[in-house]
């Protein structure tokens, strides 16, 4: 193997966590959705390099799922969702975008020191995968606690799944098993998502769940 | 008899899923329901005295057979009481045939869901039983789709998953781990091979595993402060579901912790997992101790007191050595058992009342005796009250802790001693008095509930000698 194989699969990680931090600061729902679909797309071409390098035939399958269903199928089903609920235009702004993109900073720093030292046995392009994957995995957290809208916490928690499926096609001849479960849990995850998401619609009008906390405080 | 039982336990329900999902009717599928749970729980309990066996899939051990047992049991006898239950609420128009359907449907997933947890040796596999579970049960606590039960079915879901993705991203560090001294594939996630080589693993690498088990499953168990779902799903599902999920789910949650924290302790450079363990049980239960007082909804009360009786058996296993675990297990037992048995007697009060609320539950006594009864025992049982099993596992417990660190047995005793004031209160609030509000006579099974507490008041009273040397096998095994 040449040098250039850890350098392609570095570069691909770090686009992933570069797009995690785009969606930190989108306040449009429609183009937080176009970046969602591009990260999804990095993460088909790394597991896809990861598939070649690793020479595991079986990673292909993977690679596929996250082009075609997270990079194709999710998105144009939540916009068509949007559509439908005419929220396609709405704005969720983002409060603070200095302080919300400095915390993202912190967490990604925090992120490669807890991996780094660990991973040192491990093969370089596995620490990188690592510590990226658990940069994107706390960067949708942090998505899904700074944001108030349900759309958004949606892409925030996909996110955080496609910094899973990278942490776990860095880890060698992690089993099929697993892979097809996290696909499996994500297309769950959707039908969950979208029955609430029309319920929450339905019953207040909106889905700002911060409405949700409204109804809470009265009930106590 | 072995592949049976791994099979029947995993296959049965999800057969189930299909032909309760297509059934029209009612009646029948909750006969079916019943029917399944039952033949469910005859293959598990066909494993009753096997020996261990493993392989890189499946494993079996005294320690999952007793939960596979209790799992299955619990699980027919919620299904017994769901069928009244759910008949009232289609009666009452809360809920109707569709969702029905849904329901019986979900409640057998969720039990596959569970056994399959159980049983799997593969850690990714065990993952995937307890993610199911959660999704499954998501969707059970949003199902009245009032605005509090999607509120708690989106808490619950967006806390849950976030747990359950920081689970898998724990399985895949534990992975990591092994994959050097273990090979890749397969093996390198199977659990008896994983304890076997741990000490030839590298130990910071399965330290911060164990972090990342511990945020995750700590979720689904409901330590404090992870626990802000465990409440409100409780309280705005169906209350068969606040029963399985106080039984079972957190008992298969709190395993699969257990059976990282033993690959943990097979490797003695790598963290210790005990005193995170005995701390975060502690808080739980110092903190819903004093949460119970504030409640004013009583199936939100009983989730509280879900919360503080995992924290006592964390606590419990954390501590650790034998005697600590065996009451652990025994405890976990017993509140498996008196919890659900105790939400059977809510879900049929909440019915006959038709609310909730304390406030506008009074004079059961007068109105409703045989419910009155059974709640009133359910909360002795809970509260550690002899001469129920609960006293002798929480006596155990105490009393194991005592030689190891007396100062946190003062805390435990009054911890307890503390919420047993608040469940003495709430009762005497709900049993006497004038009957106030809504009544209606209630449909009600009450075999059940007291088959519940008949158990438990046994195993309070005399334990058999073979059941004492099985839970110790278990406990030697936990280390």
């Amino acid at each position: 193997m040449n040098d250039l194989a850890p350098q392609i699969s570095y570069m691909l990680a770090s686009g992933m966590v570069v797009c995690s931090f785009v969606l930190l600061y989108q306040i449009r729902l429609s183009s937080m959705l176009d970046v969602f679909a591009f990260q999804a797309v990095v993460l088909a071409c790394s597991v896809a390099w990861q598939a070649h390098t690793q020479d595991s035939p079986q990673l292909y399958v993977t690679a596929t799922i996250a082009l075609v269903v997270k990079g194709g199928v999710i998105p144009a089903f939540l916009r068509r969702l949007m559509i439908k609920l005419k929220i396609h235009r709405e704005i969720d702004p983002v409060v603070g975008v200095g302080l919300t993109l400095l915390a993202g900073v912190a967490l990604a720093a925090l992120a490669i020191l807890v991996m780094f030292p660990v991973t040192a046995h491990a093969a370089t392009f596995t620490r990188d995968d690592l510590a990226f994957a658990l940069a994107v995995i706390l960067l949708g957290l942090w998505m899904m606690i700074s944001r108030r809208n349900a759309i958004s916490q949606i892409i925030g928690f996909m996110s955080l799944e496609n910094g899973l499926v990278l942490a776990a096609t860095g880890a060698k001849g992690m089993p099929l098993v697993v892979e097809i479960s996290v696909a499996f849990s994500i297309l769950i995850a959707l039908f969950v998502f979208g029955t609430f998401v029309f319920r929450i619609r339905e019953r207040f009008d909106t889905v700002d769940v911060h409405v949700l906390d409204r109804f809470r405080e009265d009930r106590q | 008899m072995i592949a049976f039982g791994i099979l029947g336990v995993v296959t049965i329900p999800a057969i189930a899923v299909v032909v309760l999902a297509l059934l029209p009717g009612y009646r029948l599928g909750a006969l079916l329901n019943v029917i399944v749970s039952f033949l469910t729980m005859l293959a598990g309990f066909s494993l009753l005295g096997e020996k261990s066996f493993s392989n890189d899939i499946f494993i079996l051990d005294p320690f999952n057979i007793y939960l596979i047992l209790l799992n299955t049991f619990v699980g027919f006898t919620t299904s017994v009481f769901s069928a009244t239950y759910i008949k009232h609420e289609l009666e009452t128009k809360r809920l109707s045939l569709p969702f029905v359907r849904f329901y019986h449907a979900m409640y057998q997933t969720m039990m596959a869901a569970m056994n399959l947890a159980l049983v799997s040796n593969d850690l990714g596999l065990l993952w995937v039983g307890v993610e199911m579970a959660t999704l499954v049960t998501v969707m059970m606590v949003g199902i009245y789709r009032t605005p509090a039960a999607i509120e708690a079915a989106w808490k619950y879901f967006i806390l849950g998953s976030v747990g359950i993705s920081l689970a898998f991203f724990g399985t895949i560090l534990i992975y990591l781990a092994a994959q050097g001294t273990l090979g890749e594939g397969l093996p390198a996630l199977a659990w008896t091979r994983l304890q076997a080589s741990a000490s030839d693993f590298d130990p910071a690498l399965l330290s911060l595993a164990f972090v990342f088990f511990l945020v995750g499953y700590g979720t689904k168990i409901g330590l404090a402060p992870l626990h802000a779902w465990l409440p409100d799903a409780h309280a705005e599902g169906p209350t068969p579901i606040s029963a399985v999920l106080s039984g079972l789910l957190l008992n298969v949650a709190l395993y699969a912790l257990l059976r990282i924290k033993m690959v943990l302790s097979a490797n003695t450079e790598a963290l210790h997992p005990g005193p995170i363990m005995v701390v975060m049980g502690l808080t739980s239960l110092l903190f819903a101790t004093f949460m119970l007082y504030k409640q004013r909804d009583i199936k939100r009360f009983f989730a509280y007191s879900s919360i503080e009786h995992m924290g006592i058996i964390t606590f419990a296993f954390g501590i650790g050595g034998i005697l600590a675990n065996l009451a652990g297990l025994l405890h976990m037992t017993m509140h498996s058992l008196i919890k659900s048995g105790i939400f059977f007697t809510v879900g049929h009060v909440s019915q006959a009342k038709s609310t909730q609320q304390f406030s506008e539950i009074k004079g059961l006594s007068v109105s409703h005796p045989v419910l009155a009864w059974g709640l009133a025992l359910g909360v002795f049982a809970i509260a550690g009250l002899p001469p129920f099993g609960a006293f002798m596992s929480e006596f155990l417990i105490v009393s194991s802790v005592f030689v190891q660190s007396p100062w946190l047995t003062i805390l435990v005793a009054v911890a307890l001693v503390i919420a047993f004031g608040a469940m003495l209160m709430r009762l005497q609030d709900i049993l006497f008095g004038e009957p106030t509000g809504a009544s209606h006579p209630v449909e009600a099974s009450y075999v059940p509930l007291f088959a519940h507490l008949t158990i438990v008041l046994i195993a309070g009273v005399y334990l058999p000698v073979p059941l004492v040397h099985w839970f110790e096998q278990v406990a030697a095994q936990l280390k």
